[in-house]
């Protein structure tokens, strides 16, 4: 199962991101969880949100590049090396890893943004191996 | 379909005969009519009877963009104000505007010359053109107004900065053709696309100019909008549009030679240069009655072919301008043109054709940062597909100028969309 995460391309200036944020608040857009992946001319702020496709229409609307892409959302239970464990299935499949990052931490389990070199293929090997995956639905309702 | 046939098709004799003619006459007209000429000639012996063909034009003095400010407003003007019943003016490089003045034969004159690069472009009676450069002291919108009623086409005079009542009228009027700058032109296809009004176009021609522009710049337009385009060129000081145009060959464009004379120059000995070498472009104005120029200096670099062209034409045609003299920039000691960069962008389908070079100096080290806008086709979540185009683009350019430049991804519409003159470079290096 995948989740849409929306991706916004923000040159490093000063307020850019709160701008975004803006924007997204205004259309009463909440957002989950989100990550900054920032180089020194610009970032990629990634976002899960309980909207993504209005999000996107929103940002295009105000003049920012947004993406939406297919990302998996798993959860893990809270036991040492289970990370790990999955990272070695997925890499044994001949799957990279092109980006993760964590979503939020509950009482038994914590939640993993997860990006593959091969969508389609995680996402079979994710159920193959009986990962729990969630959509965005899933976490808004939590 | 050519509009002049007897004009723009005459034997080269012919044309030689009819230009000298043209120039003993008005080599005669501003001796007596322009007090700047006369001073000129006579500082360096030249009689009126001294010129006796079109052969004898390099006795002449040249005439600059500077001459003209130095005699603002109407110094140059070879008639009384009764006579003038127009002004144009440009904008100067530096300091007060360009003025030129026009009489009531002048005006005949011009439509003539834009009806037949109309023409050229396939524009007749039964189109619908949008006049979409800027009407008033800019001679675009008018130019190209005049020529277009004088071959009987519906003008629809939209000028500039509007862009979306531009693309309803174009889409509700079922325009069949445009004249406007050739950036713009791009604009308005991104405005269709962006609308979805792409397919719901008649449009089958653009009359493009006021700008430099490129081949592949062509190219993208007549893809994006499936038209074909046409390159005008023209500039106030000797005219307006329609000094000369592209045929449908692309082949150069045919100057108006038996109105403007033109005369490429080496740009060191300012000597006439053979057809095929680059050099800068002169023009004469053999008609003119307003204010006629002798051998003013355009600082468009070009090269001129005086061979027939495969539509019939024979009128000389001048090769898409190579830059101007005064718009080259030296970065790190090599001589860069904006145009060099532009046909180095169209090449990269990732990104749009929009730029913005910013030349500085850090260190005493020349630096070019050359800033670009990603096609929404390609945006992507992930860094390194970024930095991987960066490194694309940068490599592309310097293969392009020969020197390495950074390249910055901007966010979407964020450089100049410019509905007049476009501006690609910002220069902080304040070296004049
Ligand atoms: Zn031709």
């Amino acid at each position: 199962m995948f989740a849409k995460q929306l991706t916004v391309f923000i040159e490093n200036r000063t307020g850019r991101l709160s701008e975004v944020l803006g924007v997204l608040k205004e259309n009463n857009v909440n957002i989950l969880s989100l990550s900054l992946a920032d180089t020194t001319e610009f970032g990629l702020l990634r976002l899960i949100v309980d909207n993504a496709a209005l999000g996107k229409e929103k940002l295009t609307e105000n003049g920012y590049s947004s993406l939406l892409s297919d990302v998996s959302i798993i959860a893990i239970s809270h036991e040492v090396g289970n990370l790990q464990s999955l990272l070695k299935i997925i890499d044994r499949a001949g799957i990279n890893i092109e980006y993760m990052y964590g979503l939020s931490i509950q009482a038994t389990e914590a939640y993993i943004v997860l990006k593959a070199s091969d969508s389609e293929k995680i996402d079979a090997l994710l159920e193959e191996n009986g990962v729990k995956t969630l959509t965005c639905e899933d976490l808004a309702k939590m | 379909m050519i509009w002049n046939e007897t004009k723009e098709c005459m034997s080269r004799e012919q044309m030689h005969d009819l230009q000298s003619k043209r120039l003993v006459k008005l080599v005669d007209y501003v001796y007596h009519n322009v007090e700047f000429y006369r001073r000129k000639m006579q500082a360096i012996d030249l009689m009126p009877g001294d010129i006796k063909s079109i052969d004898d034009i390099t006795k002449l003095p040249f005439t600059t963009k500077d001459d003209l400010r130095d005699n603002y407003p109407f110094g140059l003007f070879a008639v009384p104000n009764s006579e003038i019943v127009r002004i144009h003016a440009s904008s100067g490089t530096t300091g007060k505007a360009t003025v030129v003045g026009y009489t009531r034969k002048d005006l005949d004159i011009w439509a003539e010359c834009v009806a037949r690069c109309l023409t050229m472009a396939g524009v007749a009676k039964d189109d619908i053109i949008q006049i979409a450069y800027g009407y008033g002291l800019f001679t675009g919108g008018l130019g190209a107004h005049g020529g277009a009623e004088k071959i009987g086409a519906t003008v629809v005079p939209m000028s500039t900065g509007n862009s979306k009542k531009l693309t309803t009228m174009m889409v509700d009027f079922g325009a069949t053709a445009i004249a406007c700058t050739p950036s713009y032109l791009l604009h308005i296809s991104e405005v269709l696309a962006a609308e979805g009004l792409t397919d719901q176009i008649k449009l089958k021609a653009a009359i493009c100019g006021a700008e430099p522009w490129t081949e592949k710049m062509r190219h993208e337009i007549e893809q994006r909008l499936r038209i074909k385009a046409y390159d005008i060129y023209g500039l106030s000081e000797v005219m307006g549009p329609g000094v000369a145009c592209d045929c449908a060959f692309h082949k150069g464009l045919h100057v108006c030679e038996d109105h403007f004379y033109p005369e490429v120059l080496n740009t060191k000995t300012l000597l006439p240069v053979a057809d095929g070498e680059t050099g800068e472009l002169a023009f004469t104005t053999l008609t003119k009655e307003g204010i006629p120029l002798i051998r003013y200096r355009t600082k468009d670099l070009t090269s001129i072919d005086h061979s027939t062209c495969d539509c019939g034409r024979t009128s000389a045609r001048i090769s898409r301008f190579k830059g101007r003299v005064d718009d080259m920039l030296i970065i790190r000691g090599v001589n860069v043109f904006p145009s060099q960069i532009e046909a180095a962008l169209i090449e990269v389908e990732e990104v749009t054709p929009h730029y913005m070079m910013i030349v500085d100096r850090v260190n005493n080290l020349d630096t070019l940062e050359v800033q670009v806008e990603v096609d929404p086709k390609y945006y992507t979540d992930e860094v390194r597909a970024i930095e991987a185009l960066t490194k694309k683009i940068a490599h592309v350019i310097q293969q392009a100028l020969g020197i390495s430049a950074k390249v910055k991804i901007v966010e979407p519409q964020t450089l100049i969309r410019s509905e007049g003159k476009a501006v690609h470079v910002i220069d902080n290096r304040k070296l004049y």
